[in-house]
């Protein structure tokens, strides 16, 4: 018997992907059905090893879908729902038609849902997948829970996200799991660590809604990822609030269902609302506080085999602890002109107390008046009453504060103050070749450039000679790897010294005369010889580098010196700034003290 | 007025009754009752026209009069006819003064009375008639007749029902005008009345129904201006069509006149209808001037009399009804009770929601319910279909500090950056940042980035879009590639500077070789010399013209010979250096003195190739001994270990490129009878008698006994250019012009144990020390490389390579560098012969 010709395409990495059109096909749906499903069940396409094969032959590039996956889907009871749904807007749509009123009324009225929660479960297996995906379900239900009624986002939606955002950051406050702080253009960035797993969301800047052009923005897409990341964030929180010993669905604010629709009416009446309820601590549904047992726990059981690792554990759990009870103690007052959400959510997620002018806003638990305010964080130049007993700082102070895990000196951010800059706390501390500016070095306890320190003490300092240290030090850091035609200054150290020696012995010679032994001379090894010698060592070392590595090595390599480049750049560039602004102190030091000596004249 | 005088339903029936009981014939109050019949149909009208209610009425109408509604109509008719003459009397009565035309219109009044008196005369007979019939009716009414009859009855009495009114309405609003009129009210109840009833019926009528406007006209044009006939004779037409003519007009001495003389004067008014000249009574002139004063025409209206409510303003609890309600209306439906208890079962079953049910049923459903999803336990993780092999979207990049509302200065972008960053607008992944960085004073000024929605939608987009493959990420330093290895400072002895320089030549040194005690080199250059030095001293013992590139020297490996082979274009000269032990130097001239005996048959294609040829006189002075003269230019010369055997490479000699000479019996041999490529050097195994033949790019091993190929080791590479064995003859290094060395381990493979890239540009000499584990290898980036390779004995033991230094001393000259290297045999120094015309010892 001839064994059966094998035919192409029919197994392994031909046969395991399939085209969208194929998929559409299979499934019996349109492309707008197929995106909504791909969209709840997290469907993606996937890149195969082996393109052309997995196109089975086809040139060009095709969106291909794992075959597994599409019969995955051709499996759910979704797909019938969605059927269902096709029908259901075919017989509205008739009805519409037809202008049949009273059939219309009651098809809307029987308009099916879609059942989500198996996917949400589906999706992740274990809650902590679900947090892990937590950041952009929360940036983006941030995002629509600031949202107008729209046609493609009706009003139910982003009320349900303004709720669940909100029971969210309640969440975080009764954790205290917020961790850092981030004002960025785009809006503000907030990290908070629950259950070990580390999520960052955005909260845009205020009046983030802006209609937008059809071409860019499409929002029925949008609308769909929010129809699912409403769900799984409910269930998030109703798992977070249990483990909280909170009750779940929290009363966060006095009005009730009716009222709702009426402070909707006043958008800002409902915000301050929202912010108010902020303040408040939710009810606890018996136990003790469940995050103070787990920290115990992470003090007993804080092992690891490396020691870096180890360390750097040791690290986090001691910042985070102290994160946590940051403002403890602190009572805060916020004046009108300040953003409020930002500053109530992490003052109140850090153990501190806040309230704000009682006859704007609702919800404020002190008065201006109190003497027992500490601070008032202020976002203007000059205030005309002030209280002696607190201090006047600008908002800032309170991010940064986050943000170095400790309360920071007021100095810098009194009222009026002009600001340090703000610095991202996002970034690897590790990576070396990053460009640390020079107040995120002062920030890590690290030295600062002297050329800096120099410039942040005395302005008006002997400007050439540090240019010309910086010269000096710039060709430095340009030239590191061509030490080759660099004939260093250590040689000429050395020959001092010999000097030195030769006149030592010439008075000792002068003394005692004709000696037959002379004395030795000192062999000192030359430092930029060594070095040099064992760079040279290592280019050839590196000649050694595997075939297979060679390449892989080059791109490294390549991406440092690029990486180095840039940060020399910036390093440049600030050095140019502050010779600038020192240029310009000095010039109206300069004018300040002409004008005097005209006065004194 | 209205109010006054609608009366009471059940005064009027009291009035019914007397009139009942009054004779028929009595007509001065028929007028009274039809207005009150009027008036009656016109309350019932108000109250609303139920059934019961109609009946009634119509008993009433029938109790009203003996002659029944009959006797109404005809009184009503009766009326209407007699309105009419009232109007003649009227108009009798009125126009005393212009009785010169009445005449006519007194005749024509005769003639309608007389019309009227007929239908009156009708009219009673067809009374006579239907009175049967209602007594008939009122005893038994389900006759059909008589409900014709009385359906035409009451239509009839619609009619007059109608008229009836207007008339009332006309004497209404003329009361007051009529001199002779009474006031409707009173005279229901004066006698006066009814006595004025008795004189005469028609003038009655008069007084009450006069000077209503229809009535009145005797011009027919209507209600035009009247100016419209100034210019005519006439004033209009008449009911005949017959013109008005104008009265004749009086001239002003008239007028004089009869304002003089005329006591009425003043009262006088000329209607412009007729243009007759009306003289107005005193009542007239009375209302006139209370008009005129602003008071209430009527003199007689007493405006303070107290006010009688007929009907009470409040509403009343009981509708004003005569009847009862019936007992069902006081009584639950039952049929509504079946319906509601049906409803009550419904909702109580659930079947039937109530509308606020509903509605919250609906909100319940919109609304999301949640709960434990997960299990308490976190590990768990339940069993479900999941997608396959999940590969978790990555995360965000977070932001660094260009994204900062308050950046350090030097993140933000300068005019010449904003113009790169500007420029990129169609290609934006070019950019290096996708936004621009901005610096806000204080938090309150930060405003909504623009292109949020934008950022999250693409973010959004790549989440279902973007194919996802796992990709391995390299967490590693570049410096973990390079691999560890013993630092040099191990493995010394190895030459780490240059220590002498033989310099003399006057073109680039091509070859070198020094002799097997170490003690002398001698090198060979495009100066067409060569040169013995003094190794320790730098020194050139002697120079001898060779007449020729050389491209190859080669010292014999016998140590009890001094013979050097040179070759020099196409000869080989075997060259006794003169230099080192004299007793050798005399033996090894002995020993080349005289050619031997050579019986054998030399082949033809041997004798073409090669010629041994004995050195002349004068060669032998400089030291030449034997020439061998080859049929192509030599390459390459190499001794085999013993000293009697060596060959010759001759790259073009195509098939008898390889020459292989014994020089104990002068005697050459071409060992292949075929060339394999162009073959670029060969060499002899230190301890067996096996040939390496190097060819562009492989390399052949050759059994010399067996005259068979052993081996073929494949370089992989274009061009090899030299090679060298190491002493144990179990690994070969091989030196290419393409930038690498190769180290064959000949035990283990076929292919390179490893490739070598230490240099830049070509490598044109390697070499292995005899001692030490070193070996060299010189190229044209004028840099000698002196690397360690250890061979074990254990043969499970790869060799051990290290790069140990790289000497770079040749100074440059056109594009070559070192051509050749060599190692000292005794100590750990290498030379190496550059382009520069020098020749370098490093130690």
């Amino acid at each position: 018997m001839v064994a059966k010709r094998k035919k192409k395409y029919e197994s392994g990495e031909g046969s395991a992907y399939m085209s969208r059109r194929a998929a559409l096909k299979k499934l019996q749906l349109t492309l707008k059905d197929f995106r909504k499903l791909c969209i709840l069940k997290g469907v993606y396409p996937r890149e195969p090893r082996k393109r052309k094969v997995a196109q089975k032959g086809a040139t060009g590039i095709q969106t291909l879908y794992s075959k597994k996956d599409i019969l995955f889907l051709a499996a759910d009871p979704i797909l019938w729902k969605m059927r269902e749904f096709k029908s259901h807007f075919k017989k509205v749509g008739r009805a519409r038609a037809m202008n049949n009123q009273d059939q219309l009324r009651r098809f809307l009225k029987r308009h099916p849902t879609l059942p989500l929660d198996h996917i949400v479960k589906e999706r992740y297996p274990s809650f902590n997948d679900a947090l892990r995906d937590l950041d952009d379900c929360l940036t983006l239900l941030f995002l629509f829970s600031t949202f107008p009624s729209l046609k493609a986002v009706p009003r139910d939606h982003s009320e349900l996200c303004q709720r669940l955002t909100m029971e969210f950051l309640h969440v975080v406050i009764a954790a205290k799991a917020l961790r850092k702080v981030f004002v960025s253009i785009k809006g503000y960035y907030f990290q908070a660590e629950l259950r070990g797993e580390t999520i960052t969301w955005i909260v845009p800047h205020h009046f983030s809604f802006q209609p937008q052009n059809k071409s860019e923005v499409d929002f029925k897409v949008m609308s769909h990822f929010v129809e699912f990341y409403c769900v799984m964030l409910g269930f998030v929180n109703f798992r977070l609030y249990n483990q909280l010993n909170l009750y779940y669905p929290p009363k966060l604010t006095q009005s009730t269902g009716d009222d709702i629709e009426k402070t909707l009416v006043d958008e800002n009446a409902y915000v301050s609302e929202r912010i108010a309820s902020l303040n408040v601590e939710l009810a606890r549904s018996g136990g003790n506080d469940p995050i103070e047992e787990e920290e115990q726990q992470l003090d007993q059981f804080a092992l690891s085999d490396n020691p870096e690792q180890m360390e750097k554990m040791r690290k986090d759990i001691e910042r985070s602890r102290k994160v946590k009870t940051l403002f403890k103690g602190l009572k805060i007052f916020v004046n009108r002109e300040v953003p409020r959400e930002p500053i109530v959510f992490c003052v109140r997620a850090l153990g501190g107390e806040v309230s704000w002018d009682k006859t704007l806003f609702v919800g404020s638990t002190f008065d201006e008046d109190d003497e027992s305010i500490t601070h008032q964080i202020v976002d203007r130049p000059s205030m005309e009453k002030q209280y002696i007993s607190r201090y006047y700082v600008q908002p800032q102070w309170i991010f940064d504060s986050v943000n170095a895990a400790e309360v920071l000196p007021i100095e810098r951010y009194l009222m009026g103050a002009i600001l340090p800059p703000h610095l991202s706390p996002f970034l690897d501390e590790t990576r070396d070749q990053r460009y640390k500016p020079p107040e995120e070095l002062e920030l890590l306890g690290l030295e600062v450039p002297a050329q800096l320190k120099k410039a942040q003490e005395t302005s008006d300092g002997s400007d050439e000679e540090s240019d010309a240290e910086n010269a000096e030090e710039d060709k430095e850091e340009e030239d590191e790897e061509e030490h080759s035609g660099e004939e260093s200054s250590g040689d000429g150290e050395g020959d001092e010294e010999d000097e030195n020696i030769d006149k030592e012995e010439k008075e000792r010679l002068e003394k005692k005369k004709k000696m037959a032994v002379t004395r030795g001379k000192l062999e000192k090894e030359d430092p930029s010889l060594e070095r040099r010698e064992a760079y040279s060592e290592y280019k050839l070392r590196e000649k050694m580098i595997k075939n297979k590595h060679r390449k892989l090595y080059k791109s490294m390599m390549e991406g440092r010196t690029k990486r180095k480049k840039e940060a020399w750049l910036l390093r440049k560039k600030r050095r140019r700034v502050e010779e600038e602004e020192g240029a310009a102190k000095k010039a109206a030091r300069k004018e300040k003290k002409k004008a005097a000596a005209a006065m004194e004249a | 007025m209205v109010v006054k005088q609608t009366v009471n339903i059940d005064s009027c029936k009291a009035l019914t009754r007397e009139n009942m009981a009054t004779n028929r014939a009595a007509s001065k109050r028929k007028l009274e009752k039809v207005e009150q019949n009027g008036k009656n149909n016109a309350l019932t009208a108000q109250n609303g026209a139920e059934e019961s209610d109609e009946e009634d009425y119509l008993q009433t109408i029938s109790d009203v009069d003996s002659s029944d509604q009959e006797g109404d109509q005809s009184g009503s008719d009766e009326s209407e006819g007699e309105l009419e003459n009232i109007d003649e009397d009227n108009t009798e009565d009125s126009s005393d003064a212009d009785s010169e035309e009445g005449e006519n219109e007194s005749d024509d009044g005769e003639e309608e009375d007389d019309s009227d008196v007929e239908e009156e005369d009708e009219n009673e007979e067809e009374n006579d008639s239907e009175d049967k019939s209602d007594l008939e009716w009122e005893s038994d009414a389900s006759s059909e007749d008589d409900a014709e009859n009385l359906l035409k009855n009451v239509k009839k009495v619609t009619k007059t029902k109608v008229k009836s009114q207007d008339s009332t309405l006309a004497t209404e609003s003329n009361e007051s005008a009529s001199e002779e009129h009474l006031d409707p009210s009173k005279s229901i109840n004066s006698k006066d009345s009814k006595d004025s009833n008795v004189q005469g019926t028609s003038k009655d009528e008069y007084e009450s129904g006069d000077t209503s406007d229809e009535e009145d006209i005797r011009n027919t044009v209507g209600n035009i201006p009247m100016n419209w006939y100034d210019e005519y004779p006439h004033l209009g037409y008449d009911w005949d069509g017959k013109p008005i003519m104008k009265p004749k007009t009086g001239d002003t001495l008239d007028f004089f006149l009869k304002r003089m003389e005329d006591p009425n004067f003043f009262r006088t008014v000329k209607d412009p209808q007729t243009g007759q000249d009306v003289v107005l009574s005193d009542r007239d002139v009375e209302l006139i001037k209370r008009l005129q004063s602003g008071q209430i025409p009527d003199a007689a209206f007493d405006d303070t009399a107290p006010w009688v409510e007929y009907f009470t303003s409040d509403v009343m609890k009981t509708p004003l009804r005569k009847f009862p309600e019936h007992k069902r209306s006081f009584l639950p439906s039952k049929s509504e009770a079946a319906k509601v208890s049906k409803y009550v079962h419904a909702l109580k079953m659930g079947w039937m929601k109530t509308r606020s049910e509903l509605a919250e049923e609906q909100r319940k459903k919109r609304e999301k319910n949640f709960y434990m999803l997960w299990g308490a336990d976190d590990n768990s993780v339940e069993e479900m279909r999941r997608i396959e092999n999940h590969l978790p979207a990555p995360k965000r990049h977070l932001p660094g500090h260009a994204e900062s509302y308050n950046p350090p200065a030097e993140y933000l972008l300068d005019k010449e950056e904003l113009r790169q960053w500007k420029k990129c607008q169609e290609t934006p992944w070019k950019r290096k940042i996708h936004f621009v960085p901005q610096k806000y004073k204080s938090l309150r000024e930060v405003p909504s980035y623009p292109r949020y929605i934008r950022e999250r939608f693409l973010r959004c987009l790549d989440l279902y879009m973007c194919p996802r493959a796992l990709k391995m990420k390299l967490m590693i330093e570049p410096e973990d590639l390079v691999p560890k290895l013993p630092s040099p400072r191990d493995l010394q002895p190895f030459p780490t500077t240059m220590s002498m320089v033989y310099e003399g030549h006057t073109d680039m040194v091509r070859c070198i070789t020094v002799d097997p005690k170490g003690q002398f080199m001698i090198s060979g250059s495009d100066d067409l010399t060569i040169k013995v030095w003094e190794v320790s001293t730098g020194r050139c013992l002697r120079t001898i013209n060779v007449g020729g590139v050389v491209r190859s020297v080669c010292w014999c490996p016998n140590q009890a010979l001094s013979i050097v082979a040179v070759a020099a274009d196409r000869k080989l000269l075997l060259i006794n250096p003169g230099v080192g032990d004299s007793l050798v130097i005399a033996k090894t001239d002995l020993l080349l003195k005289e050619e031997p005996e050579d019986s054998s048959v030399i082949p033809e294609r041997v004798k073409a190739a090669v010629q041994w040829e004995q050195a002349k006189d004068e060669e032998w002075a400089s030291g030449i001994r034997v020439v061998i003269n080859h049929f192509k230019e030599i390459k390459q010369v190499t001794w085999h270990g013993r000293g009697d055997y060596f060959a010759t490479v001759m790259p073009e000699g195509i098939h008898r490129s390889v020459v292989i000479h014994q020089l104990s019996k002068r005697r050459s041999q071409v060992p292949f009878s075929r060339s394999k490529g162009l073959v670029q050097c060969v060499l002899f195994h230190p301890v067996q008698p096996m040939l390496f033949v190097a060819t562009q790019r492989n390399i052949r091993v050759y059994d010399l006994l067996k005259q068979e190929m052993v081996k073929k080791l494949s370089t992989l590479s274009r061009w090899v250019s030299s090679m060298a064995i190491h002493p144990g003859g179990d690994n070969l290094l091989v030196g290419t012009y393409d930038r690498k060395m190769m180290w064959f381990d000949l035990d283990l493979s076929t292919s390179p144990y490893q490739t070598l890239r230490l240099h830049g540009t070509a490598v044109r000499g390697v070499a292995y020390h005899k001692r030490y584990p070193l070996f060299a290898s010189g190229s044209d980036d004028r840099s000698v490389i002196v690397s360690h390779g250890m061979v074990y004995n254990d043969l499970l033991k790869n060799p051990l390579i290290v790069p140990l230094k790289r000497l770079q001393y040749h100074e440059p000259n056109n594009d070559f560098g070192i051509f050749d290297v060599i190692f000292h045999p005794t100590q750990p120094w290498v030379f190496s012969a550059g382009s520069d015309k020098t020749i370098r010892l490093y130690s």
